[in-house]
């Protein structure tokens, strides 16, 4: 699968390749008297896998909330390849190429699988402001929706609810979803959260096999799955980021040591 | 072969409808009238509710609308029918105040939302009941005649004529509905009712798309209006109350909530049931509450749901 | 300056009124995210109750009473038969059966009671006016805003001081979070609903003397708590008080300016508040 390249943005002077996937300057985020996310700054370079990492209450989600533009930020910037998407409404975030999963799944529960699928393709272009033109007349977009489904080992389920599949297909069928939009940036937020030791590996292969055309940012508690497929971590605690290297990097640093020695 | 029965039992009862002035009565002929017209009321409810998951108990605010803009035309303008224009503005006016309304309210969702569409319909009864110059006040416009069709050969005062009249409306109107229902937008809205952040996520403009089918679903109730003021022959401020409201939502849950064609049975049950129970006692506003009542404590899944439950 | 005066004095007067009602309502809101559409119905049977308790004791005080303790208990008798069991997390269903019953309610009155609209004559140590600067002032309205400013403590304490209040302030619906701390939310919830049904009954008989109770009144009174409860924000006491005394005041100059657009006036209010603030003046989204 091949994401839609970014270029419709980008300068024609300024080469892809010297751009930050995403940068992240001084975010802030506060509830009432609470500071959720505390002078967040990092940088990810396309085709990164990113994990973050920290104790509950950390500020992990809200992090998520803020880039996917589900919150807005009380202070600070957010940058996907040079451009400025701070002020971008949530769903012309998702248009730009990022993509997400939830914590807790997010599917159409009373729609049958082949429905989430299509809903997934539809949101491209016009089709969704279409009255009249049947949703089984977009014949095109049916075979896409079918081919993704058997790639995936779904097809013979696609007229099913979605609240009969099994959590671990639930959660399959988020990342499907996602992937099926071809964005180029994935949030995943606790992917294996309820999934078997199997699963979880199987997904941690999954996550792997990807092309550098993804840039990923993970979510998850697992350690062998996070330490699986990241590249690089960072540690929130508290909302600040408290590390920030590679694997071995993060692991040895005693201040982290320190924040999981006294959870654990 | 679902399909071919499905188009069989429409065609059924198409033909039923088509046939009833021919064997019953003119009272019933014109009872069953009333039910069309609420049959499309209740249906561009059901968009909203059934379909994009969005709770009203404001539509009324699109009939009464429809319904003032024909009666104060017919009335106070041209002092006698001049249907194109009573339909075109009706519908457009409907279509206007559900943009104004719907603009400033669809940030909203929730019991929030319903209690501001509520609020907002009964000022817009507020001002029908107090702006006497204009819509009557209280006593509403009397004397609406009905379009003027004789290039057609129909007459419309007459009973049987107007029945057909509506029944074609009624039919276009399903029709339209039936489309925006199956079409992609209409796919869009299932995906909103079920989980606006999944949809925000996947890249939908879930206001926008809130928005279009609010003013698509005031269209529809706006015709209802039309037409049911071609009815009366007259208007009232009733038509923009929260009973009003309230009951074409009461005959969405009662025929089933996204189904679209259970709503329009659910009008018919209520109105016969008004109908019959009113020739019985002046205490028929008891009976009507406790009918609410039991509907939602005994079938709050639908009339129409039983009926597709014994297909399989 | 007599009239903008005796307008204000009018308009708080009201307000305290609309306040006991949009207070239950509200907190109703906030802890079962329902809208009693039953609500203007318990304010006008709770009146009429205190009307003929009124007639036929001459005792205004007991006719409170009445009304405040039968609506308190319909109040019980609709959340635990009605509303509690199957329907926790529809609120549509729940707002629905709400209006069956204003439906049955309003019926009801109007067959016992009849369509002409009536008044309870006011106790008689709060009968006559006094002089306030230039202008003349009906002792009652004065005691409807004492009673009022007391209520409206009693409801502070309640939501601040005490246990349930702090469950009903943070709006928690769920049960087992509520059990977790150590109550039953059923409880609570139960409490709000007969607190705010008793209110409004209440409120019902405080208003007979100057509001009087006649047929549709259920539903005029219904909106203006609901109107209130919008300005005011979903779940805030605070925002019930200041919507209350907005609203008061505009439906006391608005009918006395602009008799004819004073419907268009509240209309305006709401609109003005909902574009600067979503939620409310004081709700949280």
């Amino acid at each position: 699968m091949h994401p839609r390249a970014f270029t419709d943005f980008l300068n024609d002077q300024i080469s892809e390749a010297e751009l930050e996937a995403l940068a992240v300057e001084n975010l802030t985020k506060d509830f009432g008297g609470v500071r959720a996310v505390n002078q967040v700054s990092f940088s990810v370079e396309p085709g990164e896998r990113l994990a973050i990492i920290g104790p509950n209450g950390a500020g992990k989600t809200t992090l998520f909330q803020l880039l996917s533009g589900m919150l807005t930020p009380t202070s600070g910037r957010i940058f996907v390849f040079g451009k400025d998407i701070t002020k971008l409404p949530a769903h012309q975030r998702a248009a730009l190429g990022i993509g997400r999963t939830f914590q807790i799944t997010n599917l159409f529960l009373n729609l049958t699988v082949l429905d989430n699928v299509m809903l997934a393709l539809e949101a491209s272009g016009m089709t969704r402001y279409n009255l009249v033109r049947p949703v089984s007349s977009y014949k095109h977009l049916l075979a896409q929706a079918e081919e993704i489904l058997s790639q995936w080992g779904l097809r013979d389920r696609r007229d099913f609810p979605v609240r009969s599949l099994s959590y671990g297909e639930q959660r399959q069928l988020e990342i499907m979803l996602t992937l099926s939009q071809n964005r180029s940036f994935l949030l995943l937020d606790e992917p294996t959260c309820g999934l078997s030791p199997e699963e979880a590996q199987s997904f941690v292969s999954i996550i792997r096999a990807f092309s550098r055309d993804f840039t990923v940012l993970l979510i998850d508690h697992d350690m062998d799955v996070t330490f699986g497929i990241a590249e690089k971590v960072m540690v929130l605690h508290y909302g600040t980021v408290v590390a920030f290297g590679s694997p071995d990097e993060v692991k040895n640093n005693p201040q982290v040591q320190e924040i999981y020695m006294g959870v654990d | 072969m679902k399909e071919r029965k499905s188009i069989l039992r429409i065609a059924i009862v198409l033909a039923l409808l088509c046939a009833v002035p021919v064997f019953l009565p003119s009272y019933y002929t014109g009872l069953l009238t009333l039910i069309l017209i609420y049959a499309i009321f209740a249906m561009s409810l059901d968009i909203l509710q059934g379909y994009t998951g969005l709770a009203s108990l404001g539509h009324a605010a699109f009939l009464g609308t429809g319904a003032y803009i024909v009666a104060i035309i017919n009335v106070k303008v041209f002092h006698g029918p001049h249907f194109a224009i009573e339909l075109l503005a009706g519908v457009l006016a409907a279509a206007v105040v559900a943009a104004l309304i719907g603009l400033i309210v669809l940030r909203n969702t929730g019991t929030y939302l319903l209690m501001i569409l509520l609020a907002s319909s009964m000022m817009l009864w507020g001002i029908a009941f107090k702006w006497r110059s204009l819509t009557g006040g209280d006593d509403g416009l009397p004397g609406i005649a009905r379009p003027d069709l004789a290039f057609m050969h129909w007459n419309l005062h007459n009973t049987t004529d107007f029945y057909y009249f509506v029944l074609l409306f009624f039919v276009i109107a399903a029709l339209l509905m039936y489309l925006v229902v199956r079409s992609s937008f209409g796919h869009t809205l299932l995906g909103i009712r079920e989980s606006e952040t999944r949809m925000t996520a996947l890249g939908y403009n879930v206001w926008l798309q809130k928005y279009i089918a609010f003013i698509v679903s005031g269209v529809f109730a706006g015709l209802a209006g039309v037409l049911l003021v071609y009815y009366n022959g007259f208007v009232s401020p009733s038509e923009l109350h929260l009973v009003t409201s309230a009951e074409v939502l009461m005959m969405v849950i009662l025929g089933g909530v996204g189904t679209l064609f259970g709503p329009a049975m659910g009008a018919g049950i209520i109105i016969l049931i008004k109908n019959f129970v009113s020739g019985y006692t002046e205490h028929w506003m008891i009976i009507l509450g406790a009918l609410y009542m039991a509907t939602i404590m005994l079938a709050p899944q639908g009339v129409y749901r039983l009926f597709k439950r014994s297909d399989k | 300056m007599a009239f903008v005066l005796t307008q204000t004095i009018n308009g708080v007067v009201f307000g305290m009124l609309l306040f006991l009602l949009a207070a239950g309502l509200t907190l109703m809101l906030g802890t079962m995210r329902i809208v009693n559409l039953a609500h203007g119905s318990f304010y006008l049977l709770g009146g009429y109750i205190g009307y003929t308790v009124a007639q036929r004791t001459h005792n205004f005080f007991l006719a409170c009473l009445a009304g405040l303790l039968s609506i308190g208990i319909l109040g019980i008798l609709t959340y635990k038969t009605v509303l509690e069991k199957r329907f926790a997390r529809e609120t549509l269903a729940q707002v629905l059966l709400t209006f069956g019953m204003l439906l049955i309610i309003s019926d009801v009155c109007r067959w016992i009671w009849g369509g002409n609209p009536l008044a309870i004559p006011k106790p008689e140590i709060l009968q006559g006016t006094i002089y306030l600067g230039s202008i003349v002032v009906p002792v009652y309205r004065l005691a409807v805003i004492v009673i009022g400013g007391v209520i409206l403590l009693f409801l502070w304490w309640f939501q601040e001081k005490t246990k349930y209040g702090a469950i009903v302030r943070a709006g928690v619906d769920d049960a087992e979070m509520a059990q977790g701390i150590g109550i039953n939310i059923s409880l609570v919830k139960t409490l709000v609903f007969s607190m705010g049904a008793l209110l409004a009954g209440l409120a019902g008989v405080i208003g007979g003397p100057f509001v009087g109770l006649s047929v549709g009144l259920d539903i005029d009174i219904l909106l203006l708590a609901i109107v209130v409860v919008i300005i005011g924000g979903m779940g805030s006491l605070r925002g019930a008080l200041v919507g209350a005394l907005l609203i008061g005041l505009i439906d006391s100059f608005g009918k006395s300016l602009l008799p004819e657009l004073s419907i268009f006036t509240l209309f305006a209010a709401m609109v003005g508040v909902l574009a600067i603030r979503p939620s409310g003046l004081f709700g949280t989204k």
